[in-house]
């Protein structure tokens, strides 16, 4: 087995739905050793939330689930029980990372809020992801993926200038607040390296999703401009898009000279080169509606694939637009090893996507979600050194 | 005096172009990384013809601001707001990778220096003969990471991929769209920015590594990867049961109302997120329970679900007498998810960001005080730096060649006599 890079780092996440839970995976999946605290009985409330296997709700089979929380151990506990709360101070006693997004309060009035946590155990890096932060204004409003999109100033872009705001591609909000976690956990645990101590860090969804504007913000800081929806068009040149082929659509991304030249070409139409109609990017801009059409048809002639390598082969940016049975055959991911077939007792064999990148002497490891309390045993009794009578006990209290 | 920082002490040399790389590099030089951008001579040229083209480039009617308030100034290339947004911190050189003596500079910084960062296609370093290989054997601790669209094997490795295209490539753009359209692209080109955080975490895990192991290590990151991994529960239900995402538009599997209602003023939108039946009912009373919220075919969740068409008519016709900001006050404050849909202008200005200092104001020479975003996450101990703005052309050649690599006044010249280095477009 490879080295870990995280090996020896230990995490406590009682997190639920799809930030924390992300941030935690991606610690696991780089040698993290991370237990699960869930509710007893229910356990995390993705767990409830599928897509399951033909729709039909069960406890370990959630694909939320049981893609978010790969690598990880599974522990019950009741946080709300002073027996429970105990119990998970003595773990956080011997804890580097705590993984939360309870809404901004709720921790404190648990009694595991930063200032009390760091007291029993100073070397603690707690991350704390919530929709809007830990302070301001916004601190204790609700929100969902859609108000983050809103709130961050992607909403307002997408989508048609005559239509309504087009949310993103399902919950990135959500995705972000647990990757932006991750890489601020690794930068608390470097740090602790030379000063000894932990750190609180507050994860605002809404922060992370407004740092991911390339133009929208400059335009407007650095010249006035309010960035308008503009459907699947480019503000300053064409084509920059998508468009319809012969089965499905393809995205065409000729924004230098060069590639729009060699477009023109491999269509047939070598004459737009010269084209007043198209020399410059405002002449392009001007007359997108008059390019597309002819465009049109030798598109709708040809397949996704087909237009993928034919014009990437003439060095204009292309690709399908994919879905997931796509992305599962397509011989590129194939080749790299993407994907990961992991075998669970309950839910079966599944196709997982793989390492967001791969690390040449620290590699990505992953291994399936744990059942609902499947290491109680060995994290009570093996950990912590309670006897198995105790943990009958714990459980009939409803403890654990 | 600034404290010291997490990063103090580890150089970084980046040779990435436009977000993806420049982004996740920023992030490592707020946290107190010294790092060395390194351009092309020449990369950052405009011709006076290009100069005067984008100036008078208008967009929608309006003129549209390729320059700081439509102004290239004598130093246009300076002047670039993303360039400058995703460069600050940073000491800029520039280098030809091209020719003998740029090959050999850069052998000696890699030498003196930590991380290697590049986003190129894979052919590209390689060419250079700079790939991971030629620099380990010069320096064995060090850590590079190339982070092309496509990775640095495979069918597609040396296609040419953007972020308008990878993010259509990755899967999310099938899943983006009104329910009776096509597919949509974000108009934030969203995998740029996943490869960021993606990489910056790389970076980090790679130096934690070392600081135990002394070892270097090498991180390919296929941008297009980078965002499926974003994708997880519509893979697995693909693998699960064989279904492809539907586009829902601005609606969600299971609550409702959900979606994007206009408001009072123009272009105006407010995003309401129901779940529960208590949630229902607190909407109902803070749209001032109005007879229509009573109907049963509103009463629970599924039937909610299953009369939206309806139900978001007459959501809307409640919003549309509320500004967007007073449609959200009123529904958090009776405990609903409501959010006013932020332009680039209301985003400057949400008084929950300047609440919490999200916005940095930086000085730079070209373009003066500015806002950008600051380190998106507060730690309460490794406060990021913000030490300075974005470099201008070449403008640290003395710290780097001279400073770091004891060069004379006279060679480094020598260099720009022979366009090695070069501080200035040719015939300017």
């Amino acid at each position: 087995m490879a080295e870990t890079a995280l090996s020896g780092i230990s995490v406590l996440d009682i997190s639920e739905g799809i930030s924390g839970p992300y941030c935690a995976k991606m610690l696991a999946s780089f040698g993290a050793d991370v237990i699960k605290i869930e509710k007893p009985v229910r356990g995390d409330v993705s767990r409830a939330v599928g897509p399951f296997p033909r729709d039909v709700p069960h406890l370990e089979k959630s694909a939320l689930f049981l893609y978010l929380n790969t690598g990880k151990k599974s522990v019950t506990l009741n946080l709300h029980n002073a027996e429970g709360a105990g119990i998970f101070r003595e773990l956080i006693k011997t804890t580097d990372v705590l993984v939360e997004n309870y809404a901004p309060g709720v921790i404190k009035s648990l009694g595991f809020d930063y200032e009390a946590l760091s007291r029993l155990n100073p070397k603690l890096v707690m991350t704390s992801i919530t929709a809007f932060g830990q302070t301001g204004p916004y601190r204790d409003f609700k929100a969902t993926s859609i108000i983050e999109y809103s709130l961050s100033g992607h909403q307002y872009i997408n989508g048609e200038p005559d239509r309504e705001p087009l949310q993103g591609a399902g919950p990135q909000p959500e995705y972000q607040g647990g990757l932006h976690g991750f890489l601020a956990t690794l930068i608390a645990l470097y740090s602790r390296e030379d000063t000894g101590l932990g750190q609180w860090l507050d994860v605002s969804m809404q922060e992370c999703m407004a740092g991911f504007h390339q133009f929208t913000i400059t335009r407007y800081t650095y010249g006035g401009l309010i960035k308008q929806r503009n459907g699947n068009r480019y503000e300053s040149d064409h084509p920059i898009s998508i468009y319809p082929c012969k089965d499905g659509y393809v995205a065409v991304s000729a924004s230098a000279r060069p590639q729009q030249e060699q477009l023109y070409t491999l269509i047939g139409m070598p004459e737009l080169i010269q084209d007043p109609r198209f020399l410059t990017p405002q002449d392009r801009i001007n007359n997108a509606d008059v390019f597309d059409e002819l465009l049109a048809p030798w598109l709708k002639e040809r397949t996704k694939e087909e237009l993928f390598h034919t014009l990437s082969e003439w060095r204009i940016p292309c690709a399908p637009v994919a879905d997931p049975a796509d992305l599962l055959h397509d011989p590129h991911y194939k080749a790299r090893q993407f994907w990961s077939e992991i075998e669970h007792p309950q839910a079966g064999r599944l196709t997982y996507p793989g390492p967001p990148f791969r690390m040449s002497e620290t590699p990505w490891q992953v291994s399936r979600a744990p059942l609902l309390g499947e290491h109680n045993q060995e994290v009570y009794c093996g950990r912590l050194g309670h006897s198995s009578e105790d943990l009958v006990r714990l459980k009939e209290q409803g403890i654990i | 005096m600034t404290e010291k920082a997490v990063l103090d002490g580890i150089r970084m040399l980046d040779l990435s172009r436009v977000w993806s790389g420049p982004m996740a590099v920023r992030m490592l030089a707020d946290m107190g990384a010294e790092v060395i951008l390194i351009d092309a001579p020449q990369a950052r040229v405009m011709t006076p013809e290009y100069i005067t083209m984008m100036k008078q480039l208008r967009v929608g009617g309006r003129h549209f601001p390729y320059f700081p308030d439509g102004d290239p100034g004598d130093e246009p290339w300076n002047r670039q707001g993303t360039y400058n947004d995703f460069n600050r911190n940073k000491l800029g050189i520039t280098l030809n990778l091209t020719s003998p003596e740029g090959k050999e500079l850069f052998k000696r910084l890699a030498k003196i220096s930590d991380v290697v960062v590049e986003n190129f296609t894979p052919r590209v370093m390689k060419n250079f003969g700079l790939d991971y290989a030629v620099l380990r054997e010069i320096n064995p601790g060090i850590i590079m990471i190339s982070l092309p669209g496509y990775g640095m094997n495979g069918p597609y490795r040396d296609y040419p991929a953007y972020g308008t295209t990878l993010e259509q490539h990755a899967g999310f753009s099938s899943v983006m769209g009104y329910p009776d359209s096509g597919p949509y692209r974000t108009q934030s080109t969203y995998v740029d920015p996943v490869a960021s955080v993606n990489a910056a975490s790389a970076v980090m895990l790679a130096l934690w590594h070392r600081r135990r192991t002394g070892k270097g290590q090498y991180i390919d990151l296929a941008q297009v990867e980078a965002g499926i991994t974003l994708l997880g529960e519509v893979i697995l239900d693909y693998s699960m049961n064989g279904r492809l995402p539907q586009r829902l538009g601005n609606r969600h599997a299971f609550m409702s109302p959900h979606g994007c209602y206009r408001c009072k003023g123009e272009d105006a939108w407010v995003t309401i997120a129901v779940e529960s039946d208590e949630e229902w009912k607190a909407f109902c009373g803070a749209t001032g329970s109005v007879a229509w919220s009573k109907d049963k075919r509103f009463a629970n969740q599924l039937s909610r679900w299953h009369n939206q068409d309806e139900l978001d008519k007459l959501v809307q016709a409640w919003t549309i007498l509320h500004g967007h900001h007073e449609a959200m006050r009123i529904l958090q404050a009776a405990g609903i998810a409501a959010g006013a849909v932020l332009n680039a202008k209301e985003l400057m200005e949400d008084s929950h960001l300047k609440a919490r200092g999200y916005f940095i104001e930086q000085y730079h020479p070209s373009v003066g005080i500015r806002p950008y975003p600051g380190f998106p996450v507060k730690f309460s101990r490794s406060l990021p730096q913000y030490r300075r703005p974005a470099p201008r052309v070449d403008e640290h050649t003395d710290y780097v060649f001279s400073g770091l690599l004891g060069m004379t006044k006279d060679e480094i010249a020598a260099l720009k006599e022979k366009q090695v280095i070069g501080n200035k477009p040719p015939g300017i």
